[in-house]
């Protein structure tokens, strides 16, 4: 046994690792790999039916032996179905001719095809002249390109004529060399990152839920820092260490346990209809029955964020202050410092780094909050954004998209569950991104911090 | 050379007239929660020398130094009675403000507690909780206040790196330097050798013989030697109780009490 036990320890290690390395890659294989351009194939079945498509995954067939791979055909318009499960033993011949064309586009969702024609006014081009002036053309705003047309073909020879304005991107994977493959990935990140989403958030960008996760946490930041501090400097230097201290920290400690979506509840009850209705009823009487704050908003969703984290804060911060010695506040008090000029000028700066500390546990534990927001205010599209040029600029009435909401509701309520699994690996991986960033910058603050007072701990 | 004491009640507890003496201790009793820690002291401390408290663990000595800068405020279940006056002042009159008193009674504890910040900011700390005065005129204090402490010479050309990379030794001068730089009257010494090494004890020792000229020190030690080294007079505490007090000579070679003696020689711990 007493051979065992450290292997025991260890192998606990290895395997936190293992499922911490599992989780990473599945996000960063399957997230990221949905922008690379993905070959597309020309399908002949036995029967003479033609399809083209990308081949997504293999299975083995239901009722007899072998296996069938389901192929993502697009094409809504023409036979209302996207995806396409073709027997193995029955594909005639695959090729991968280099003209196969994939648009993205709204609404109807992506097609794959042929492009016969360009036209635009009275020019009518054909072939690879009509591949160049589409790619100019998409350079171009919506606005510019709005009187042009595509004539294309389907795989199954059905032609249809597409207006050129609801084309976002176009591209023919199978006659693009790798590194034209690389910077369409790195076009197709960036787009996801930097736009809003489109055809139900079952494609387009996270930009609108990325903005408005940050802003959320940092709203929330602002307003639990200084209570949590606050708080936390009252129960370890303020209060008699008695009883009713004791009996207030476990309560507060408590807290950080209970469900969040208790919280959520909460702050329904006494934010939204409690004092955003009264709120409407005295300053926005003009604009009722329609609620300005009486509805979930951004302001309600960060104060129930940071009543959720408060206990955090408070716990962390109180931890803190414990550590610093009590020589440190007596040799302030012995040079004459009043009890404030004390906390202020020598145990503050001293907590500073634990404050941080706090501050990354509410704000890692906030980003990924999502059962409390569904009640105070996140938005499945949000028709504005939370800060825009209009005075006073930051609306912390409107309602907010947010990340996590975002990837709840593309995997579960979208209309096609396969075509919008790879931006849910995606928005995951990002949400992941973007506590890692928040956190890594506290942390190499408190880095700084510490280093600047040649502490070494 | 050494104030003429005149002799008080007991033939062993020496006794200064108000003129000698800068600071008064009179029948002061100290209790933690009820539980006795100072029972009726009576003691006037002579202004510029070095006093000693002396006594085995728990005798009350560090208590009573607390006392004298009313660090017990901060301990709410400490009550006391009886009077602690410097040059005539109640130190527990209520229009005694406590900042003003501490910053008249600067205290040096047992290990070295710079704060996390430069060695330039730490002296300045005291200077910038008063008045505000120019940059030019507080470098001069801060350069004359680390001159005193003897420190001046090994940390002039790093002022401004942090104070937690000096040796223990001169942290413990560095926070003497930040009590000189308010200028107390009085410098209370808690044990400020014992967390240190021999040569740095030496230094810090020499610098409290030095400083007498410019104010009154209260040493607590628990070390003889160093008692009897840098100390005028010594006053020797057991039991919360003062037993013995008067020339260090006298106190160390021709104790009046056999407990004294016991304890000086080794014999009562």
């Amino acid at each position: 046994m007493s051979r065992l036990w450290p292997w025991l320890c260890a192998a606990s290690v290895a395997l936190s690792l293992l499922m911490l390395a599992a989780l990473l890659t599945l996000l960063l294989t399957r997230g990221l790999g949905h922008f690379w351009p993905a070959t597309l194939e020309s399908v002949t079945l036995d029967s003479g039916e033609i399809i083209a498509g990308e081949a997504v995954r293999e299975a083995p067939l239901p009722h007899r032996d072998g296996e069938e791979r389901l192929y993502f055909t697009g094409n809504r318009d023409l036979d209302s179905h996207r995806w396409r499960w073709v027997a193995i033993d029955r594909i005639a011949e695959r090729s991968t001719p280099r003209a196969l064309v994939r648009l993205e586009r709204s609404p109807w969702g992506d097609f794959i095809g042929y492009l016969s024609a360009f036209e635009s006014g009275s020019d009518h081009l054909e072939g690879d002249a009509a591949w160049h002036a589409l790619t100019t053309a998409l350079a171009h705003t919506t606005f510019e390109r709005s009187n042009a047309t595509l004539v294309l073909q389907s795989a199954t020879g059905e032609t249809l004529r597409q207006p050129l304005n609801e084309i976002y991107r176009a591209h023919r994977p199978n006659a693009m060399a790798w590194w034209e493959k690389i910077r369409y990935w790195f076009q197709g990140v960036w787009q996801f990152l930097s736009e809003g989403p489109r055809a139900a958030n079952t494609g387009g960008g996270v930009w609108p839920a990325i903005f408005g996760t940050v802003l959320m946490v940092m709203v929330m930041s602002v307003i639990v820092m200084p209570f949590g501090v606050l708080a936390a400097i009252y129960l370890n230097e303020i209060a008699h260490q008695g009883r009713l201290t004791r009996l207030v920290r476990i309560g507060v400690r408590n807290l950080a346990g209970v469900p969040s979506i208790v919280y959520g509840v909460f702050g329904l009850g006494v934010f939204v209809y409690g004092i955003g209705s009264s709120l409407d009823a005295w300053f926005f009487s003009d604009s009722l029955p329609s609620p300005t704050f009486g509805t979930g908003g951004l302001l309600w969703a960060s104060l129930t964020l940071a009543l959720l984290t408060l206990p955090v804060v408070i716990v962390a911060t109180e931890e803190g202050l414990a550590r610093i010695p009590d020589a440190q506040r007596e040799g302030a008090v012995a040079l004459g410092a009043t009890r404030l000029e004390m906390l202020t000028r020598v145990v503050l700066p001293m907590a500073a780094p634990a404050m941080l500390t706090a501050m990354i546990l509410a704000v890692a534990r906030a980003a990924g909050e999502v059962a409390p927001l569904m009640l105070v205010g996140v938005a499945k599209l949000a028709p504005q954004m939370p800060v825009d040029g209009e005075f006073p600029y930051l609306h912390v009435e409107r309602k907010f998209m947010h990340l996590g909401y975002h990837l709840f509701d593309t995997a579960y309520h979208g209309e096609d569950m396969q075509a919008a699994l790879p931006l849910v690996y995606a928005t995951a991986l990002l949400l992941v991104v973007i506590v890692l960033v928040l956190n890594l910058t506290a942390i190499l603050l408190r880095h700084y911090l510490r280093h600047q007072r040649g502490q070494s701990c | 050379m050494l104030a003429s004491p005149h002799v008080s009640n007991a033939a062993y507890l020496t006794h200064f007239s108000a003129e000698q003496s800068c600071l008064n201790i009179e029948r002061f009793s100290l209790a933690y929660a009820g539980k006795i820690a100072l029972r009726e002291l009576t003691l006037s401390v002579p202004r510029h020398r070095v006093t000693a408290f002396i006594g085995p663990s728990g005798c009350g000595k560090s208590t009573l130094l607390r006392a004298i800068n009313r660090l017990h405020d901060l301990n709410e279940n400490a009550t006391h009675s009886g009077r602690i006056t410097i040059e005539g002042e109640d130190i527990y009159a209520d229009n005694m403000q406590v900042s003003e008193l501490r910053r008249r009674i600067g205290m040096v504890f047992q290990t070295p507690n710079p704060f996390p910040m430069s060695i330039y900011e730490n002296v300045a700390f005291g200077l910038r909780l008063q008045k505000r005065m120019s940059k030019r005129k507080r470098d001069d204090i801060i350069e004359w206040a680390l001159t005193s402490a003897a420190l001046w010479d090994e940390v002039k050309d790093r002022l401004h790196k942090s104070a937690w990379q000096l040796s223990g030794g001169q942290q413990q001068r560095l926070v003497i330097a930040r009590t000189l730089a308010v200028q107390p009257d009085i410098l209370l010494l808690d044990e400020p050798a014992s967390a240190l090494d021999p040569i740095s004890t030496l230094k810090v020792e020499e610098l409290i013989r030095n400083l007498k000229s410019q104010l009154t020190l209260i040493l607590v030690t628990h070390n003889m030697q160093q008692a009897a080294r840098v100390s005028d007079y010594t006053a020797f505490l057991h039991g919360g109780e003062l037993i013995e007090y008067g020339p260090t000579d006298q106190v160390f070679t021709n104790p009046h009490l056999q407990r004294t003696e016991d304890y000086i020689t080794g014999r009562m711990t």
